[in-house]
């Protein structure tokens, strides 16, 4: 018997919506025509923290065409209750709600909105709304902030933070190890700045209903957070987020501009839009500063015997949001004694907030670092260093994993980079003027799975809709939709559709985390499952009954639009045909991918996680410390790949983030005047093209039926874990400087004598 | 963005009428000017949009030497294969700045008049002497890192970010100007100035003068030159440090030199005494380390960017090997030579 040729999952599918990118079909928040559209331009706060005194905008409503100047004085009504505000992803603290008083928490606050005719008259009024401040003291430099920092108590933190599981005698074991490591690692603060800026364009419909085109990575969270927030029924708000310019995380909870579009469309009745700036861009979500104390013990073989971590991030005054900082390095090295510590300190910015794999790009970029200080420490190969001290099973908690290939992975990608012709000593390698070094580093992040609800409609001529409320970030999930519903009812991608972003769509929940390809792929196979079990009926009353013997769509094949009896693939119907004997005009179901109860058991007992192992081969300048990442192998353990193409994709993206992360990124702020500093792309630095080289990415084999119901196990964010430290270990392995600071720019290479 | 009036001359001798206002800004290929607009840094309430003049050729001068239109963009002029041949070292700085994008918008005179990059020049929020006589730097004593360490004054320590201007300065070109009161042609080290106590003023044009050219001298480097930029990353970023070199060597021994910094002053820094040391020398590490250290005599650092004055001194004495060897810095190969 041939096995039959399946289109779907595991091919390199080009992206179904590419065509529609590259043309500009497909429209992003601020790009819908609405009639009689108003444009609104925030007024930041120029200070970090007092109290508005007073407003005049007199010169800006005198401008031809300002329609309003909304301010907290004469905003619309807004729920009273921070419970009212919570989105899906809400942090302990107060929300922050946009005009709602008087106070200034952050400098860049929006702390009026002029709305008028046309954009240019928005801005130019803009600028000419002036507003007196009580100025009060603020902080804003993060080492000052130390001096606050604190551990939330219980019920005041994220839901998402785990504690660090202390285990052994950590201290113990450090002072009686044979070699130390110990210092602090850092990491400066970062701002995600997709491509699209945050954008929201509220539709207002007049008969008490809305839509919001908005800029965020879950329709239906801003969709409550406004119904909430604004004290509006839920069915009266639809959001439509069908295409997403990036968000990295800084679209998870919906943002300020959405609550002043929102505001605005209410006050005047009419549609409004706000577009965040680039600078504006700067005043909000961003990745929080890190200070990370780390001692390890190891005896002289570089088994280590102690793991001590300390951690400390930046939040706001008015949110704590908490990271996973300190509990990576505990999980992923086969250490007895290990013991974490985390705290937050509170400065006068805005919120931090998840940017790609927060925590763990952090505190494993900065733990590895340590980990590499410690292999030379012992002189053992970097590498090897890293297979001593293999964990087979997640070391902090003490469970085993559904799978871990990141064995595979250190073989694979070692292989791949040639690392075995690699010479042990720092700068003993050379080409020309430049010290020629190669790093490597772990990556490790987790392999989520949430609720989500799919639809599929089946058209009596072949073609398949798949539909939910998702969102594609740019990841490629209405690929992996398509796929996975072509794989299962076998048809040709080009015969489906792939809906995402609108909440009018099934329930799903925001598109982050790296759990979109798993949870969405769950729920489209469900439903296209349920649509293979009603064609299997309705074949039955095809002429001859050429189905017969078949108990259910387990015994089928779905391909090339039929379906083929296992056991005799001369018997075969089409899904047409089978709707015509059936007498449907359309299959349409709904299903909901849930963790089951053999899937709670199981997460209750195991560790999901994905696993790499990340080289970098860097070149640097002799004299001048001038750095080149020349090439990069990453190679990632996560599950099934369901888009090689797709999937290489998100791993290259997040390979140039950790080149900028080890490299480039950094916000500067200024502690007198409480502002971020080089608030746009020129001074902002992310790589640019002649940054980046050749990069190599590899998924090792890793079977892993148990971890979701696909196998998937996401891989938005993997690709950056890792990739810093491997950097920053190349640079160390090239110069002989060990630089514990994040990024690694040129002035901090000149401090350090070789 | 504030409102202006807006004017599209034809010729040079109607814009510069429509320059002799105040608060007129003549807009070339818009590439800094409409970014400080939108930012409302410029405020122009007239826009001489001069883009209509007949000011993009570039010709050869009767001496030998070159004229640059100043409406010739930073592309044609990089690209131009007279200044391929004969001035590389203007190619080499120009195609070392900005984007494709940029230098195909980006016009001569406009990159000589392009304002400082200083994060509070650029954030009306912030006090800045050089936006708002009197208000104040922000820079002294804030975030720093991109900023001055020669010529810098208590009033301002903002620095000139061009590329093509450094590689002008040492080649000692001559900017070509017009106004109400005639044409004039100003030496380039003359063009630019330092902060001192009016940081406000960028150059030494008078209220409407117009660029109408750039003037590059029959002398010929195309041998012995570099452009050595470096930055925070390897394209599209301001230099921290940049050094342009034109030498000319006779028999082994340097028989001229010129040495220009990028990055470090509010305007190229050249120091006549630093080229004078080495001028008949036999180039050496020992003879170049001569000329950076009276290059950078004076130095000063305001904290973040003290690392400048330390990388400027080996980056001239790359530099200057690289121009000796005729091994010039490449702008694609990012690998520095």
């Amino acid at each position: 018997m041939n096995a039959p040729h399946k289109v779907g999952i595991g091919t390199p599918l080009a992206r179904v919506d590419g065509a529609d990118k590259v043309t500009g079909r497909a429209k992003y928040a601020a790009e819908y025509a609405v009639p009689d559209l108003l444009y609104g331009v925030a007024v930041p706060a120029r200070i970090a923290r007092g109290r508005i005194a007073s407003i005049d905008d007199a010169a800006a409503r005198a401008v031809p065409g300002v329609v309003e100047v909304m301010t907290h004085e004469n905003r619309p009504k807004q729920a009273w209750l921070d419970h009212s505000w919570k989105d899906e992803l809400s942090i302990p603290g107060d929300p922050f709600k946009a005009l709602h008083d008087d106070r200034v928490l952050f400098a860049g606050q929006p702390v009026a909105l002029v709305v008028a005719e046309t954009f240019e008259a928005a801005r130019f009024a803009a600028g000419l709304v002036e507003i007196d401040y009580e100025v009060e003291a603020h902080n804003v430099d993060f080492d000052t902030s130390l001096a606050e920092k604190f551990l939330p108590p219980k019920g005041m933190r994220r839901n998402t933070y785990h504690p660090p599981k202390a285990r052994g005698d950590a201290d113990a074991a450090f002072d009686a190890a044979a070699l130390k490591v110990s210092g602090d690692y850092r990491l400066a603060t970062e701002h995600h700045n997709p491509m699209e800026m945050h954008a929201s364009t509220v539709e207002w419909h007049g008969d008490g209903k809305i839509t919001v085109y908005d800029k965020v990575q879950g329709s239906q969270n801003t969709q409550g957070y406004l119904a909430g927030a604004f004290k509006l029924s839920k069915k009266d708000v639809r959001v439509v987020n069908a295409y997403v310019g990036g968000g990295f995380g800084s679209g998870l909870r919906p943002q300020w501009q959405v609550q002043l579009a929102t505001m605005g469309a209410i006050l005047l009745e009419r549609s409004v839009r706000v577009v965040m700036t680039r600078q504006q861009m700067f005043y909000h979500a961003h990745r929080p500063e890190c200070t990370y104390e780390i001692r390890l013990g190891a005896e002289h073989t570089g088994k280590l015997t102690s793991i001590y971590g300390d951690a400390t991030t930046s939040t706001s005054r008015f949110e704590n949001n908490m990271e996973d900082i300190v509990t990576w390095g505990m999980m992923n090295y086969d250490c007895p004694n290990a013991e974490g510590h985390y705290t937050i300190a509170p400065r006068d910015t805005y919120t931090s907030a998840d940017m790609r794999a927060p925590g763990a790009a952090t505190g494993m970029a900065l733990f590895e670092i340590a980990i590499d200080e410690m292999a030379y420490e012992a002189k053992v190969d970097p590498l090897e260093f890293r297979m001593v001290n293999y964990s087979e099973t997640e070391a902090m908690n003490q469970v085993p994993f559904t799978s871990k290939a990141l064995r595979e992975a250190y073989r694979e990608g070692a292989e791949r980079f040639g690392w075995a012709e690699r010479s042990p000593e720092p700068r003993s390698m050379k080409e020309g003027r430049e010290l020629v070094g190669w790093g490597v580093a772990t990556g490790m992040w987790d392999a989520q799975f949430s609720k989500t609800s799919a639809r599929a409609r089946l058209s009596a001529n072949g073609d398949l809709e798949v539909a939910s409320a998702s969102s594609d970030i740019g990841t490629g999930t209405y690929t992996v939709m398509t796929q996975v519903a072509a794989d299962t009812l076998g048809l040709s991608p080009d015969r489906i559709t792939a809906r995402l972003g609108d909440s009018d769509l099934p329930t799903a929940p925001v598109e982050g985390g790296s759990w979109a390809a798993a949870s969405t792929g769950a729920a489209v196979q469900l439903a296209c499952r349920s649509v293979a079990e009603k064609l299997f009926k309705a074949a039955d009353e095809v002429e001859n009954r050429p189905l017969w013997g078949a108990k259910s769509i387990d015994d089928l094949d779905f391909v090339n639009g039929e379906m083929v009896l296992k056991s005799d693939t001369t018997k075969r119907v089409s899904l047409t045909d089978a709707m015509r004997a059936g007498g449907l005009d359309v299959i349409e179901v709904e299903e909901t991918a849930k963790p089951g109860l053999f899937d709670m058991v199981s997460m209750a007992r195991k560790a999901r996680n994905t696993h790499s192992a990340v080289f970098v081969e860097v070149r640097v300048d002799e004299v001048l410390d001038q750095v080149r990442v020349t090439r990069v192998v990453n190679a990632v353990a996560a599950g099934r790949i369901i888009n090689p193409r797709t999937a290489r994709s998100q791993i290259l993206g997040g390979v140039v983030m950790g080149i900028g992360m080890a490299l480039h990124e950094e916000t500067f702020i200024d502690a007198t005047l409480g502002r971020w500093m080089n608030h746009n792309y020129a001074e902002y630095h992310v790589p640019a093209h002649a940054d980046i080289e050749d990069i190599d990415v590899i998924f090792v084999d890793e079977p892993d039926p148990e971890v979701t119901p696909l196998g998937v196990k996401g891989l938005g964010e993997i690709g950056i874990v890792g990739t810093a430290a491997a950097v920053a270990n190349a640079i160390f392995h090239a110069t002989g400087k060990r630089i514990r600071s994040l990024p690694i720019t040129i002035d901090k290479l000149l401090e350090v004598a070789p | 963005m504030i409102r202006f009036d807006y004017a599209r001359p034809s010729d040079v001798a109607e814009a510069v009428r429509d320059g002799a206002g105040d608060h007129v800004a003549y807009l070339a290929g818009g590439t800094n000017l409409i970014d400080l607009m939108k930012e409302n840094v410029a405020r122009p309430l007239e826009v001489v949009d001069i883009n209509r003049l007949p000011l993009a050729r570039i010709t050869d001068l009767d001496d030998g030497g070159l004229r640059l239109g100043a409406l010739a963009t930073n592309a044609d002029t990089a690209y131009d294969e007279r200044v391929q041949a004969r001035y590389p070292l203007l190619a080499s700085a120009i195609l070392a700045g900005a984007s494709p994008q940029l230098r195909n918008a980006a016009t001569n005179g406009g990159n000589l008049n392009q304002r400082t990059r200083c994060y509070y020049f650029y954030d009306v929020d912030t006090p800045c002497n050089k936006r708002v006589p009197g208000q104040g730097c922000g820079a002294i004593g804030g975030v720093n890192r991109i900023h001055a360490i020669l010529g810098a004054s208590d009033r301002c320590i903002a620095t000139h970010p061009s590329d093509m201007c450094v590689a002008l300065a040492a080649l000692k070109a001559q900017v070509q100007v017009t106004g109400l009161e005639g044409d004039r042609a100003i030496a380039f080290d003359d063009y630019h100035r330092l902060p001192g106590d009016e940081p406000w003023r960028d150059n030494n044009l008078k209220q409407g003068e117009l660029v109408t050219a750039i003037d590059l001298p029959a002398e010929d480097f195309s041998t012995n030159y570099t452009y050595l930029k470096l930055r925070d990353r390897l394209s599209y970023a301001f230099a921290l440090v940049s050094v342009a070199v034109a030498m000319r060597l006779e028999e082994g021994r340097i028989a001229d030199v010129r040495i220009a910094l990028g990055g470090v002053a509010h305007k190229p820094w050249r120091r006549i005494e630093a080229e004078e040391a080495i001028k008949n020398e036999r180039p050496s590490d020992t003879v170049f380390d001569t000329a950076a250290s009276a290059l950078l005599a004076g130095a000063v650092g305001q904290g973040d960017n003290s690392f400048k004055i330390g990388l400027a001194h080996k980056a001239i004495v790359r530099a200057l090997n690289q121009a000796a060897a005729g091994t010039p810095q490449s702008q694609t190969d990012k690998r520095i030579r």
